[in-house]
């Protein structure tokens, strides 16, 4: 078998490779990783075995947030197929038109009388946008033979949304603060 | 300042014998020390049977130093050599200092030195004099000197806070196992992982600091899944709310006098404690002209005085909710900590933010000395087979300046520890050998909104044409929230030398003048100093080594691979013995060279069982 650190992250936590993921599986895994790699189980060891710790431990809690996270688990996966994740890319017109006007409601929301009741709906509408793109990725991924630049482009639009979602937090926050 | 003993290498315990381990309690008004003995962790107590502290530090000149209630006692009449609070000064600057508090040395170093009578001293050096009391106490009662200790320190302590921390310990000669979060060792006292699964919050309200950590307990495992706070809110900012009103009503002036305002502080508190019992408070204060002011203060009214401190501390507590990605109502628990949650206000306040009682079961003032022994226990590894496991996460994001003064994050808050990301540079002029770096913490935008950690400077870096140089920088924050910095060139590897010039911390070179000033003062010298640290590490090493060896040496190691390691091994015991500090040095590094393959097989073997028990034929790609 090959060492912890050049398996990829899958691997390490012995669950199959593909964008739909058990997170309950993956964080019991986790747990049972970091039992035997923490610095805390080496707090009294040479400064060799610590020094491995940190780096074990670190290695287990970015594989971690990777697939944790829908949106890191998808770069991930394309990554891991050798997609060039960060190249420049022409996003359609028509999602770009949908992310201005979404835009422009999110900026005309702290004016609005029933501001946190139109945000909450923002929110929801954000959320099934996302839950439709996350579904159309896991289909492409579990497929296996799929065009690389169409799974980029998901990937595009899953960014764009995220961040959305982000400014949408922070909105909130402003308005209930 | 005076020495602890460390253990020398012939009297350090057998591997199988318990070792002794305590948990300190650093604490902005009181410190504490506490261990784990007969299976129970209680604090220890000084010859009147008190287990506070109080962290102040008197200097009485030529080396004098007294610390605790004696200490406080003069912290009134001699003001200016009586250091109090000095937990709100570590890791700080000379521009974050209250001015007209003590009087600070005129310098050129980055951390403020406080005159006293006794010298000029630093934070550090003031918080060190409060561990080795501590320290002294725990070697007399447990009967030699410590073997590790555990530290505690707010959730929300920045980096610079941490060192300072770290650096005070190191000063007294102490092992520190681990710099603890303090909601963290509150919620080991709880004991919260013997309970079933679940989500807690830990408000904890001290003297000087406020902080709010969300717990997820799985099966022995402390997930801190977020942390918020304020370095710089505690009871002392009720007190001051308390001693302000007493001036207005009194009709004192704010002449910026020392004693007048650490006189009211003390009446403040006074009134502040009775208020927890009764209803209401008689005030008896001496006006400096000489006459006495009397008056009342009703809970009521107290309360409307700190309402505002107290909302302070809901903020955090939201932005915790919500960077846990949690509501008010997951959270089945919140656990009280620190003195100042005794205040029936704060209690009430926060029961009504998060819809439920507060738990306040165990003393607030000794909970997280209680739970920092017993990670101190179960770190100096006297619990076999105990799988708690507390995982922690780093309060404040971690960045680096860009152009135009912006901050760019690279390890985003409330990411769990340890954690290590790498980041690219690159060269912007032909020819460039050597880059800046400024490391900065904190949520805001502009470099100039956060707190400036560190500058760095890389040299030789090969001289390439402007943008082909890929200089790879590595930062890593460890298991204590201490970050390091590496870094390395990209298309020749070649290794960058990282010069790190700590913007609030003590440099290097600053602590190791410390330690020799201190030992000038000791018994012994800096040499047999150093020697007993060097021989304490050979030893580690060796008993490290020999363990691995009985467990997985047959199994993992052929025959000369054991052989070379045994050779290492022989040759650090000869030299282990003598006084060459050099040699045993090298000695102990060549030990580390022949097992690092071995070190790496047994690390990976130990994931390799801790999965055993899923298949390896779930994927097939």
């Amino acid at each position: 078998m090959q060492p912890l650190l050049k398996q990829n992250f899958f691997e390490l936590f012995r669950l199959s490779p593909g964008y739909l993921i058990d997170v309950s599986e993956l964080a019991s895994r986790y747990r049972e990783l970091q039992q035997v790699v923490h610095p805390d189980r080496f707090a009294n060891a040479s400064e060799q075995e610590r020094r491995l710790s940190m780096q074990a431990a670190a290695h287990v809690n970015e594989a971690f947030q990777t697939l944790k996270s829908p949106l890191l688990r998808a770069r991930y996966l394309l990554e891991l197929q050798g997609v060039a994740v960060d190249q420049p890319l022409t996003m359609p017109a028509d999602f770009l038109m949908e992310q201005i006007d979404l835009r422009e409601q999110l900026q005309a929301l702290p004016a609005q009388a029933d501001a946190l009741l139109a945000l909450m709906r923002l929110r929801d509408d954000l959320e099934q946008r996302i839950r439709d793109l996350q579904q159309a990725f896991a289909a492409m991924i579990a497929v296996g033979d799929y065009d690389a630049m169409q799974a980029l482009l998901i990937f595009n639009k899953m960014q764009f949304l995220y961040r959305l979602q982000d400014e949408v937090d922070s909105q909130e926050e402003q308005l209930s603060g | 300042m005076a020495l602890l003993q460390i253990s020398e290498p012939g009297q350090t315990p057998e591997p199988h014998q318990q070792r002794r381990a305590a948990g300190i309690d650093l604490g902005t008004t009181n410190s504490l020390i506490a261990t784990v003995r007969d299976g129970v962790s209680e604090t220890l107590v000084d010859r009147q049977g008190r287990p506070l502290l109080p962290s102040v530090v008197r200097y009485h000149g030529e080396g004098d130093v007294s610390v605790g209630y004696e200490a406080l006692q003069a912290a009134v009449d001699d003001a200016h050599n009586t250091i109090v609070s000095v937990k709100r000064l570590m890791g700080r600057g000379k521009d974050d200092l209250p001015q007209n508090k003590y009087h600070f040395a005129a310098g050129d170093s980055r951390v403020p030195r406080i005159q006293t009578v006794g010298g000029d001293v630093s934070a550090v050096e003031v918080s060190a004099e409060i561990l080795k009391t501590l320290a002294r106490r725990a070697q007399q009662q447990m009967g030699g000197a410590l073997d590790g200790v555990v530290i505690t320190v707010p959730a929300y302590f920045d980096d610079a806070q941490r060192q300072a921390t770290k650096d005070a310990a190191r000063l007294v000669g102490l092992n520190v196992l681990r710099l603890l979060n303090e909601p963290t060792a509150a919620a080991v006292a709880y004991g919260l992982d013997q309970k079933d699964e679940g989500i807690y919050a830990i408000y904890d309200l001290g003297g000087g600091t406020f902080d709010i950590s969300i717990l997820r307990f799985t099966k022995g495992v402390f997930e801190v899944m977020a942390t918020a706070g304020d370095s710089a809110l505690g009871g002392d900012d009720l007190d001051l709310a308390v001693s302000d009103w007493i001036m207005q009503q009194a009709e004192i002036d704010d002449d910026g006098d020392h004693r007048t305002r650490r006189y009211l502080a003390r009446a403040a508190r006074a009134a502040k404690e009775a208020l927890t019992t009764e209803q209401e408070v008689r005030l008896d204060v001496e006006r400096p002209e000489g006459d006495c002011w009397h008056g009342k203060l009703t809970r009521e009214q107290f309360n409307g005085l700190v309402s505002d401190l107290v909302n302070k501390t809901l903020l955090p507590c939201q932005r915790a909710l919500r960077d846990a990605g949690l509501a008010k109502e997951d959270i089945q628990d919140v656990v009280m900590v620190g003195g100042s949650t005794r205040v029936p206000y704060v209690r009430e306040r926060v029961g009504e933010f998060f819809n439920c009682q507060p738990h306040v079961d165990i003393d607030p003032d000794k909970v997280v000395a209680i739970g920092a022994a017993i990670q101190a226990d179960v770190l100096i590894g006297n619990r076999q087979n105990d799988d708690m496991l507390l995982l922690d996460v780093i309060p404040l994001s971690l960045g680096i300046e860009t152009m135009g003064g912006l901050v760019e994050k690279i390890i985003p808050r409330n990411t769990t520890i340890p954690v290590s990301r790498a980041q690219d540079f690159t060269t912007y002029k032909d020819g460039q050998t050597a880059l800046s770096v400024l490391v900065v913490q904190g949520e805001r935008e502009l470099v100039s909104d956060c707190r400036s950690l560190a500058r760095f400077e890389l040299h030789g870096i090969p001289p390439m044409a402007a943008g082909a140089a890929r200089i790879r920088v590595s930062f890593q924050v460890d298991a204590d929230g201490l970050l390091s910095v590496t870094a390395r060139e990209a298309t020749t590897g070649t290794e960058s030398h990282i010069d790190i010039k700590p913007s609030y911390g003590l440099s290097d070179d600053e602590v190791e003048r410390m330690l020799s000033d201190s030992i000038a003062h000791a018994e012994g010298d800096v040499f047999s100093r150093k020697l007993r640290e060097q021989q304490v590490e050979a030893a580690r090493t060796l008993e490290a080594i020999r363990s691995a060896l009985d467990a997985d040496g047959q199994r993992l190691l052929d025959s000369d691979e054991h052989r070379a390691i045994e050779q290492a091994i022989a040759a650090l015991q000869t030299v282990g013995e003598g006084d060459d500090i050099t040699a045993i040095k090298q000695a102990c590094q060549a030990v580390e060279q022949a097992g690092a393959e071995f070190a790496q097989r047994r690390m990976d073997d130990s994931i390799r069982q801790a999965l055993a028990g899923h298949k390896l034929d779930e994927f097939n790609t």
